[in-house]
């Protein structure tokens, strides 16, 4: 939860932030140059994808590269597209949904013998 | 804008909040997708359906709309109406096409036999798609509101946060589609080996 | 702008109201009136329950009653209940204005307040649902459940689940971002701690609920096969998603009241919270862990050793963080110089009541004693506990201790302690002899039960206590009828409590504080952790009222009754649905 990390900061860092509010809030950005070089990466990464999916030899070990190559295009949105890698004081409020979303994912596979 | 206790915007808080609520919603399709899998007792199945390389260039094209979404927020931030109202626009129309490519689909489906209440895959398909195009299309028409607002003029850099928070929403439904993309399209693949 | 001033009169302005506090007054009337028609509806199972082989209800009508009381109290009394106090309380708790998204806020209201009404509508439009809150699969599948009563089930609690993550979300981002500058995370009053706990609880629980919900219509309406075995579905489906939904429900209920005593406690024994860290930590450690036990409710399906085991060992982890949190308030109330007034008998009823029906439920984390008790009255008994005991008590400890606050009038303390020693002599006569019951035997949901098995005397005296149950809450109305017609004369803080809604007068003038206060310590009222206000008027922006919100809500409503009714009401809907949000995204603010 963002909030809390923020939070639990001393008192005198805290006033310093809301009362600093939006003079102390530059934002970083990423380049439009860097947006598109991420949507070329994104790009090459889904034609690896489906260039994996359609690889015999690799059938074995596709369910495991898949989720790593999809990942990757997931950090990629997150981070940059969405902010996260600036926005530091929310990741918090979607990283933690995002892990109990998973657990239970992850959770109802397993009690349903997927992983037997 | 109003004083934060984080410097954040409330609007921007409020869209990263509700993501956090949709990861769980998604979830809930995604084990329930996974939970179903290879479990219809009638065919057509899957493996007989999907086709990879029509959805793979219909996710090329959300994925680009990510990037026109972007370029679309940086243009509104950097006051140029002129590339706010264009990537706007094309973030829309891209949104569209996904959108067109899943009627398609669907259709395509339908005629094959695949009906929604036909077998397990059908209701898991259908909805976790079809829960995921809602999204797209709910960002369609948000997308078009702000361009005919930037038509008049109206969206200027004051108006960054309303344009960050609609970009917010669209990336995560892109996420979203990556996410299903695997696990939907490619992964099945896996099954049966 | 606007400085100040009073709020205008009228059913109008109540209508269009965008204010935390009125929105606050309106949860707490709705609630309070379902409160009664569950109340009531308890109190005709009690009486069908009361001889063996009785007659006053029919299975049928009894399915309805116990389904609907399980309903109401949890989603149209407990919780909005408990939304009634975040609306009014937190935002003064944090030194705010208003919440974040005021006419958010006014749309979450309506919500609630038409998916209640909808769902208890189906009454007198064809029968109400009758497969039990939890509404498992393939009970509810059209075979099994013709009627309409499990329609209206999926639709109102559609509606009122999304008022339920709408409110959930704006809490969230007001508590995190309108906080007054020095109240940090650690320097918040416990309440608003557990609300932050319970909106995150709030949003991430109910969207797997709406997918089942959504599932089951798709079952019902075209022919889908979720839940139909037959087509190679998995009912047990239904009950994974139900209670991944339905156990964090279960904190959703208790922590706003945990939250109540917890700043009740201290102001009535003059001592700051004992331990303050623990109860926040330990208040995020039960909503956290309360997302990794569900199957706990589904022992008797045969999970498997290993799943059971592993839900087993998660759900007695839970009782750590509550029996700790248990031992501060007990440690709080130590020493300390202890003011019997109804808030505090209230909530020194909690932490006792609460410690009987915890203490049930660790029996029922054991795979093996669960298997004994599940589905009989033994697990009535103990939600009861946790429940009545422990969230309505809660509820009430904050009635009297808040009520001075909203309406500048004081309930009567004698009465107040009427009311107390009643509802908690009704609740163990009620619940108690259900524990004896259940190990006899007895099963739930069952609409009677034949001489002879040991049952009669159990379930009398539980009928009995639910008549005394009954006559504390007339004893409470009473004492609400009575006060607000007394002269308002609260003092800004007539408890001596510590936190900032009792800095400013009651009942509190609509723009809430004059200066933004500034807080230096977790008491300030206690410690001058005030600081000084700036020389000069502070501007501050009253939002106007808005009927967007109740348009958009009503949209919403005919969209639901249309999926009963046919597709041009549900078009209809969705028409003034979109009016709505249109008029609302281009309605100046201020």
């Amino acid at each position: 939860m963002a909030g809390e990390t923020h939070g639990v900061g001393s008192g005198g860092s805290e006033a310093a932030l809301t009362h600093g509010g939006h003079e102390a809030h530059v934002e970083p950005h990423a380049s439009n140059r860097t947006y598109i070089a991420i949507a070329l990466v994104l790009g090459v990464i889904t034609a690896l994808e489906v260039m994996v999916f359609y690889v015999e030899a690799l059938a074995r070990v596709l369910v495991p590269i898949l989720l790593v190559m999809s990942a990757a295009k997931f950090v990629l949105v997150v981070g940059f597209y969405m902010h996260l890698k600036y926005d530091t004081n929310l990741r918090g409020l979607f990283f933690g949904p995002l892990a109990i979303a998973t657990a239970i994912i992850v959770a109802m596979m397993a009690l349903y013998g997927y992983f037997l | 804008m109003e004083r934060t206790s984080t410097g954040v915007p409330n609007e921007k808080m409020l869209m990263w909040t509700f993501i956090g609520s949709e990861c769980m919603l998604f979830a809930s399709l995604i084990a329930t997708f996974l939970v179903y899998r290879d479990q219809s007792i009638v065919g057509p199945y899957e493996e007989e359906l999907l086709n990879i390389p029509f959805i793979t260039v219909t996710t090329f094209v959300l994925l680009m709309s990510s990037l026109m979404m972007v370029l679309a927020l940086s243009a509104v931030q950097r006051g140029d109406p002129r590339g706010s109202r264009l990537f706007l626009l094309l973030t829309a129309i891209l949104g569209l096409i996904f959108l067109g490519g899943q009627f398609y689909e669907f259709n395509h489906f339908v005629h094959e036999g695949l009906g929604l209440s036909r077998n397990l895959f059908a209701g898991t398909f259908y909805l976790t798609t079809g829960f995921h195009g809602a999204h797209v299309a709910v960002g369609v028409i948000w997308l078009l509101t702000l361009w005919t607002l930037a038509l008049r003029g109206r969206l200027g850099p004051e108006k960054a946060v309303t344009v960050e928070v609609a970009g917010l929403y669209w990336h995560f439904v892109d996420v979203v589609w990556i996410v299903l993309f695997t696990v939907i399209y490619l992964m099945s693949g896996a099954t049966g080996a | 702008m606007t400085t100040g001033g009073t709020y205008a009169g009228g059913i109008w302005s109540w209508i269009t109201t965008v204010d935390h506090k009125r929105i606050g007054i309106l949860y707490f009337v709705s609630s309070l009136v379902f409160f009664l028609v569950g109340g009531i509806e308890a109190m005709f199972i009690r009486l069908q329950l009361a001889t063996p082989e009785n007659t006053v209800l029919s299975a049928q009508a009894y399915n309805q009653l116990f389904t609907m009381h399980g309903v109401t109290m949890l989603l149209f009394a407990v919780m909005p209940m408990s939304a009634a106090f975040f609306n009014f309380i937190v935002p003064l708790q944090i030194g705010a204005r208003d919440v974040a998204f005021p006419r958010l806020n006014a749309f979450s209201y309506w919500l609630f307040l038409f998916g209640a009404l909808f769902l208890n509508s189906s009454f007198f439009l064809g029968g109400a649902p009758d497969v039990g809150w939890f509404a498992y699969a393939n009970l509810t599948s059209s075979q099994f459940s013709p009627g309409h009563g499990v329609d209206f089930y999926i639709l109102g609690l559609a509606l009122a689940g999304a008022g339920s993550i709408v409110a959930a979300l704006n809490f969230i981002v007001t508590i995190i971002n309108l906080r007054a500058p020095g109240m940090t995370f650690m320097r918040l009053p416990l309440f608003t701690w557990m609300t932050f706990v319970v909106s995150f609880l709030i949003i991430l629980a109910f969207p797997p609920f709406t997918i089942s919900t959504v599932f089951l219509l798709f079952d019902r309406m075209f022919g889908t096969l979720f839940f139909e075995p037959a087509g190679g579905g998995d009912p047990r489906l239904w009950q994974h998603l139900f209670w991944i939904f339905g156990h964090p429900e279960v904190y959703i209920l208790i922590l706003p009241a945990f939250g109540i005593i917890s700043d009740v406690i201290p102001t009535f024994s003059r001592k700051p919270l004992f331990g303050y860290p623990v109860v926040v930590y330990s208040g995020v450690l039960i909503a956290f862990l309360g997302f990794g036990v569900w199957a706990h409710h589904m022992f008797a399906v045969g999970l498997g050793p290993v799943a059971t085991s592993a839900f087993s060992g998660l759900t007695m982890l839970i009782a750590i963080p509550t029996g700790v949190k248990i031992f501060n308030w007990i440690a709080t109330m130590w020493g300390g110089a202890l003011r019997f007034r109804s808030a505090m008998l209230f909530s020194i009823g909690l932490v006792a009541m609460f410690v009987i029906g915890g203490l049930s439920g660790v029996m029922h984390s054991s795979a093996p004693a669960d298997l004994q008790q599940t589905d009989t009255y033994f697990v009535v008994a103990h939600f009861h506990y946790v429940l009545f005991g422990g969230s309505i008590l809660g509820l009430f400890a904050g009635v009297y201790y808040w009520f001075p606050k909203v309406t500048g009038r004081f309930l009567n303390e004698r009465l107040g302690a009427v009311h107390f020693w009643l509802m908690f002599l009704g609740l163990n006569l009620t619940f108690f002899p259900m524990h004896f019951a259940g190990l006899h035997g007895q099963p739930r949901r069952t609409f009677t039960y034949p001489a002879g098995l040991g049952f009669e005397g159990f379930n009398m005296v539980s009928t009995v206590g639910a008549v005394v149950t009954f006559l504390a809450v007339l004893v409470f109305l009473v004492n609400l009828v009575r006060s607000l017609r007394t002269a308002p004369t609260a003092e800004a803080n007539p408890w001596e409590a510590s936190t900032l809604e009792w800095s400013i007068s009651s009942p509190p003038p609509p723009h809430n504080f004059d200066h933004t206060p500034e807080v230096t310590s977790r008491d300030p009222l206690w410690h001058d952790g005030i600081a000084p206000p700036p020389p000069g008027e502070e501007e501050f922006h009253m939002p106007n009222p808005s009927f967007w919100p109740l348009v958009v809500a009503g949209g919403l409503l005919l969209v639901m009754a249309g999926a009963l009714v046919g597709l041009p009401l549900v078009l209809l809907g969705v028409a003034v649905t979109l009016v709505g949000i249109y008029g609302w995204s281009f309605e100046p603010i201020h």
